[in-house]
C-alpha cells in the first residue's frame, strides 16, 4: 500500500492503495466515481475509458502510480452540466439503450475530437472500435459524433 | 414484500388515496385477492406511504409516475409511463418518472422478457391512467358545480369552456381523492393519442451521459464488503477443497470459505438455477483486492457424479437429467449428428409427409448448427445483499425479483415481508439476468459474513458460468414433385439439452403435407433464456432453407413466402398455427417495397431477405451486403415490424437496429466452445462480438402502422436476422452458410 495522490477532473486526491491497482478501480470503489464502467478488465470492451490529458486510455489496465503527476478527466468531468456537445449529442441522438457501455464510447469519442474536430466516417471505426455496445447502438454513436463534431 | 396470494383473482383495480401534503395516489393492483374494492378511498396517510401506485399528484401540478418494471436497455422506463401519462392526459415534459419498488401486489408482475413490458402492462397503464383523469374532472364538476360533459381537460389542466373557469389538476387533487375511482373508465380513442406515438427522449438519458450511479455494479453501501465466487474451471467439476492460507494473506481480504449456494433436497424454481453448488468465496474489501487473492487460491476440483434435479418449473414438476463428464465441441456435434438419425418426438403431423417424400420427384435436405451462446451482458452479474437473522436488503439488477424472492424466503428463513429488493438498471439482461442464483449467492454470503455485501462476477466468471443459449440443430427436408410444387415439409431439430422446434408456425399451415419433430441430449452445461429463446435459432435455419427451397424451386424468395401465406390464409392446414398470415405478408411487402427489392439500382448488393413471427410480433429485413476490404460487409438493412401501436417510435427504432447489430454479431462471431468441459471463451479477447466498424452503415426500420395493441418488439426482430445474413453470404460468395457462427467460412472474415 501507498499514499498516492492523483488529480481527477481537476480535484487533486489522495488514496491509499497498493500502487498497481488499476484506475479503474480507485476511481470506482476509492473514489466514489462509478460512472467509469467495469466490462472486461483486459482492454477489450472500452466500458472503463478514461481520458488522460487528451488520450482516450483504458482504465482497467492503468495502474494508479503511472498516472500519479497526470490530469485524467472522467465521464464525471467532461462538462460541469451535462453540456458537453457530445453529451447534448448524445441526447439528441437517443443513444442509449441499456446504458452501460455510454460512458465509455463518450470519453473514447471526446478524446477523438480533441485530435480530430471534424473525424471522417473511417476516423471514427478506428477511434470507436475498442469500445464494445452489446446493445448494438453504433449507429447512433456514430450519428452523435457526427452531431457533436459539427456543433 | 407481500405475495399476491395463489387464489388471487387476476383482475386488477385501483385505489386512490390522499398524499400527505395535499395530492392523491394512484395505486394499482393486479392480483387483488378480495373483491375489487374500485373506488374505496384511503384517507389515512399511512395507507398511501404502503401503497406505492402509479400516479402522484402535488398540489403545484408536478406529477410522477412510476414505472413499474426493470429496465434493462428496452426503454420501459420511458414507454410505460407515457401510457399513463397519454390517459391521464398530462404534459409530458412536466412528468417526473420513478422506478417503482419492488412489489408484487401493488405494481404487477413486474417481469422484464419474453418482449412482455408493453405488452402486459399496456391496458392496466391505461386504466390506471384514465381513472386518475376521471375522478380530476369529477372533483372539478362538483367544485364549479357543472354538468361533468362540460368539463374538459388538457396537459394537466381542466376547463369548463362555457364559464371560462380552468385550474390545475394539482388543484383538485385532494378532492379528486375522496371520489370512488370507475369501475371501466372510458379510454382515448387511439386517434387522439399525442404522447403514444410520439418519439420521447429516454428519461434516464442525462444520467446516463453523465455517469450517475445507475446500475446494480455502482451500488454502495456503508461497510459494504466485495465477495467473489470461484466456480469449477470446467463443467462437469465440482469443488473437493481448497487451501485459502496463501489468499487468506493477501492485503485487504476478510474472509475465505465454501458453502452450498442450495441446501440439501431443495426443490429449485425454474429460475433458480445451479451451475456449481459449491461456493467457494473470497471475501474483501475492493474487488481489485478480492481478485488478486483469488489467484493465491490453491484449490482441487474433481468431477461431478450424474444426478438428477427436481425443478418445480411454470409448467410443473421436470426431471432434469444431469450426466457427469467433460463435455468437447467436436464431440457434442458427432452426438448431434448421430441423434438426428434417430427416431424423434412426434410434433405435429398434416397430411401423409411420409407417402408425399416417398412420391417425390425431388427432395431438398440440409442440416443447420449452432454453438452455446453467451450473453455477455455489459454489466457482468452482480448483487448486492445485506441479510441478518431479521430482514434482507438486495439490490438487484434483475430481471424478474418476484421469482427469486420464494427462493430467498425459503433459503434465509424469513417471510416475504421481511425481504427487500431494489429494482436497478441493468447493463444489459437478454435473458440471464432473469436466472436467481446470484441473489440467492450475495443473500448467503452477506448472511454468512454477517455484513453488507456486494456479489461481483468478474467477466470470465460471467461468460464461464453457463446458462447459455443452448446447442442447436435442426434438419429440414422438402418435397418437390416434378412441376417442383412443394409436396411436404418436414423439421427435425434437436439440441443441448432441448430442441428450438416451434411447430405450430409458418410454413406449417401453409403446406399439406407437414412434420416436426423434436429430440435432446442431456447436459452439465447449463442453458438459459437468451433473446428469442428457441426462436433465435428456429428463424436462423428454417428461413435459410426457405431461400434455398426457394431457389430450387425458381421463384424469387419474398414471393414464395408470399404464395405460402397466401395459402395459409386462404385455406390454412391443421390447427393451433400460432401466425396471422395477413401480419406476416404486411411486413414481407412492407420490406420489399422500402428495400426497393426489384429495383436495378440495388444490383450492386448481394442481398438476402428473412422474416419471422415470435412474442406475437412479425419482422422482416432484408440484408444488403457490399465487399469492402476485401471482405464481405453488411452495408445497409432495411427492418420491416409489425408490433401493433409503437408507442414510442424512435427508442422503437433503436431497439430494432439493436436486434439487427446483435443479430449479425451473434450469427458472425458468437460462440462458447468446450475442451474436456472448459469454455473455449473466458472475455472478449476470445469472445468476438460485433463492433462498430462491423455494423452496418445504414438501419432503416419502417413499422406497419395499425391500431392493434402493442405486442412484443425486443426480441421478434432479432431471430430473422442470422437468416438475412446467412441468405446474403450466400449472394456473395456463392456458398451456403448452415453452421454458425458464420465468420470461420469466410475468407479473412
Ligand atoms: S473494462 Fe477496461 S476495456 Fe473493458
Ligand atoms: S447501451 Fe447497452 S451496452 Fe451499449
Amino acid at each position: 500500500m501507498a499514499i498516492l495522490s492523483l488529480t481527477v477532473n481537476g480535484k487533486k486526491h489522495q488514496v491509499d492503495v497498493d500502487p498497481k491497482t488499476p484506475v479503474l478501480w480507485v476511481l470506482r470503489e476509492h473514489l466514489n466515481l462509478t460512472g467509469t464502467k467495469y466490462g472486461c478488465g483486459i482492454a477489450q470492451c472500452g466500458a472503463c475509458t478514461i481520458n488522460l490529458g487528451d488520450t482516450a486510455v483504458r482504465s482497467c489496465q492503468l495502474p494508479v502510480s503511472s498516472i500519479a503527476d497526470k490530469a485524467i478527466t472522467t465521464i464525471e468531468g467532461l462538462s460541469e452540466k451535462g453540456d458537453h456537445p457530445l453529451q447534448q449529442a448524445w441526447i439528441e441522438q437517443d443513444v442509449a439503450q441499456c446504458g452501460y457501455c455510454q460512458a465509455g464510447q463518450i470519453m473514447s469519442a471526446a478524446a477523438l475530437l480533441k485530435t480530430k474536430p471534424h473525424p471522417t466516417d473511417d476516423d471514427i471505426d478506428a477511434a470507436m472500435s475498442g469500445n464494445i455496445c452489446r446493445c448494438g447502438t453504433y449507429l447512433r454513436v456514430k450519428a452523435a459524433i457526427k452531431t457533436a463534431a459539427k456543433g | 414484500m407481500k405475495q399476491p396470494k395463489a387464489s388471487a383473482s387476476r383482475r386488477s383495480f385501483l385505489k386512490v388515496s390522499a398524499l400527505a401534503g395535499g395530492g392523491m395516489l394512484l395505486s394499482f393492483n393486479f392480483w387483488a385477492q378480495a373483491k375489487p374494492l374500485p373506488g374505496q378511498p384511503l384517507t389515512d396517510a399511512k395507507d398511501w406511504v404502503e401503497l406505492n401506485g402509479y400516479i402522484k399528484i402535488y398540489p403545484d401540478n408536478s406529477i410522477k409516475i412510476i414505472n413499474p418494471n426493470p429496465e434493462f436497455g428496452q426503454n420501459v422506463m420511458t414507454t410505460l409511463p407515457m401510457i399513463v401519462a397519454e390517459e391521464l392526459d398530462v404534459d409530458w415534459q412536466k412528468v417526473i418518472v420513478e422506478m417503482g419498488p419492488h412489489d408484487n401486489v401493488k405494481l404487477g408482475p413486474q417481469f422484464t422478457g419474453g418482449s412482455n413490458s408493453t405488452r402486459m402492462y399496456w391496458k392496466p397503464l391505461r386504466d390506471a391512467g384514465a381513472a386518475a383523469r376521471n375522478i380530476l374532472v369529477q372533483a372539478a364538476a362538483q367544485t364549479w358545480n357543472v354538468p361533468l360533459e362540460e368539463v374538459s381537460t388538457k396537459q394537466g389542466m381542466l376547463y369548463h369552456e362555457k364559464s371560462g373557469r380552468s385550474g390545475m389538476y394539482g388543484d383538485f387533487a385532494l378532492k379528486a381523492s375522496a371520489i370512488p375511482l370507475p369501475k371501466n373508465p372510458k379510454l382515448k380513442d387511439g386517434r387522439n393519442f399525442t404522447i403514444v406515438r410520439s418519439a420521447q427522449k429516454n428519461v434516464e438519458g442525462m444520467k446516463i451521459v453523465t455517469g450517475k450511479p445507475l446500475f446494480g455494479l455502482d451500488y454502495a453501501h456503508e461497510g459494504m464488503l466485495v465477495a467473489m465466487i470461484e466456480h469449477p474451471p470446467a463443467f462437469g467439476k465440482k469443488l473437493q477443497s481448497f487451501d485459502a492460507s496463501e489468499a487468506l494473506k493477501m492485503p485487504g481480504i476478510r474472509d475465505i470459505f465454501s458453502l452450498p449456494l442450495y441446501p440439501e433436497n431443495y426443490e429449485q424454481s425454474g429460475f433458480d438455477t445451479r451451475t456449481f453448488n459449491d461456493l467457494l468465496v473470497v471475501v474483501g474489501n475492493t474487488t481489485w483486492e478480492v481478485m488478486n487473492a483469488r489467484k493465491k487460491l490453491k484449490v482441487i476440483w474433481q468431477p461431478i457424479e450424474s444426478s438428477n434435479e427436481i425443478i418445480a418449473g411454470f409448467r410443473g414438476k421436470t426431471n432434469v437429467t444431469i450426466p457427469a463428464g467433460l463435455e468437447n465441441t467436436d464431440e457434442q456435434l458427432a452426438k448431434m449428428a448421430a441423434f438426428a438419425n434417430q427416431p424423434a418426438q412426434l410434433l405435429r403431423k398434416d397430411g401423409d409427409p411420409e407417402t408425399a417424400f416417398k412420391n417425390a420427384a425431388q427432395i431438398i435436405e440440409h442440416t443447420y448448427t449452432a454453438p452455446f451462446l453467451a450473453h455477455n451482458c455489459m454489466e457482468p452479474v452482480n448483487c448486492f445483499a445485506y441479510v441478518t437473522d431479521e430482514k434482507a436488503l438486495l439490490v438487484a439488477p434483475h430481471q424478474a425479483p418476484g421469482w427469486i424472492e420464494p427462493s430467498l424466503s425459503k433459503i434465509l428463513n424469513l417471510s416475504p415481508d421481511k425481504i427487500e429488493i431494489q429494482i436497478v438498471r441493468m447493463g444489459g439482461g437478454f435473458g440471464l439476468k432473469a436466472y436467481g442464483h446470484f441473489l440467492t449467492e450475495a443473500a448467503i454470503i452477506s448472511k454468512k459474513v454477517n455484513a453488507p455485501v456486494k456479489l461481483v462476477y468478474s467477466r470470465e466468471d460471467d461468460m464461464t458460468y453457463g446458462i447459455y443459449r443452448p446447442m442447436y440443430t435442426a434438419t429440414y427436408r422438402a418435397a418437390l414433385d416434378k412441376d417442383k410444387n412443394l409436396l411436404a415439409f418436414h423439421v427435425k431439430g434437436g439440441g443441448i439439452p432441448e430442441h428450438a422446434v416451434h411447430q405450430n408456425r409458418f410454413p406449417a399451415g401453409a403446406v399439406d403435407n407437414y412434420l416436426a419433430e423434436g429430440w435432446a441430449i442431456p447436459t452439465n452445461i447449463t442453458i438459459g433464456a437468451f433473446r428469442a429463446p428457441g426462436s433465435n435459432f428456429n428463424a436462423a435455419a428454417e428461413q435459410s432453407f426457405l431461400d434455398e427451397l426457394a431457389e430450387a424451386m425458381g421463384k424469387d424468395p419474398i414471393d414464395f413466402r408470399l404464395e405460402l401465406l397466401q395459402r395459409a390464409k386462404e385455406k390454412p392446414v391443421g390447427r393451433n398455427n400460432e401466425y396471422d398470415a395477413d401480419r406476416y405478408m404486411e411486413v414481407l411487402k412492407l420490406v420489399k417495397e422500402k428495400a426497393g427489392w426489384n429495383d436495378p439500382a440495388n444490383k450492386k448488393y448481394s442481398r438476402g431477405v428473412a422474416a419471422y413471427f415470435c412474442h406475437s410480433s412479425y419482422a422482416a429485413h432484408v440484408i444488403d451486403i457490399v465487399e469492402k476490404n476485401g471482405k464481405p460487409y453488411i452495408e445497409r438493412v432495411t427492418s420491416a415490424v409489425d408490433c401493433g401501436i409503437v408507442v414510442n417510435p424512435d427508442a422503437a427504432t433503436n431497439m430494432v437496429q439493436g436486434a439487427v447489430v446483435d443479430g449479425i454479431g451473434n450469427a458472425l462471431y458468437g460462440g462458447i466452445t468446450h475442451k474436456d468441459g472448459v469454455p473455449g471463451q473466458n472475455n472478449f479477447n476470445r469472445y468476438r462480438l460485433i463492433r462498430m466498424r462491423e455494423a452496418p452503415e445504414r438501419i432503416d426500420v419502417h413499422f406497419v402502422h395499425n391500431d392493434i395493441d402493442p405486442t412484443g418488439l425486443g426480441e421478434p426482430p432479432f431471430p430473422p436476422v442470422f437468416a438475412a445474413v446467412a441468405n446474403a453470404l450466400y449472394k456473395k460468395t456463392g456458398k451456403r452458410f448452415y453452421n454458425q457462427p458464420f465468420y470461420k467460412d469466410i475468407p479473412n472474415a
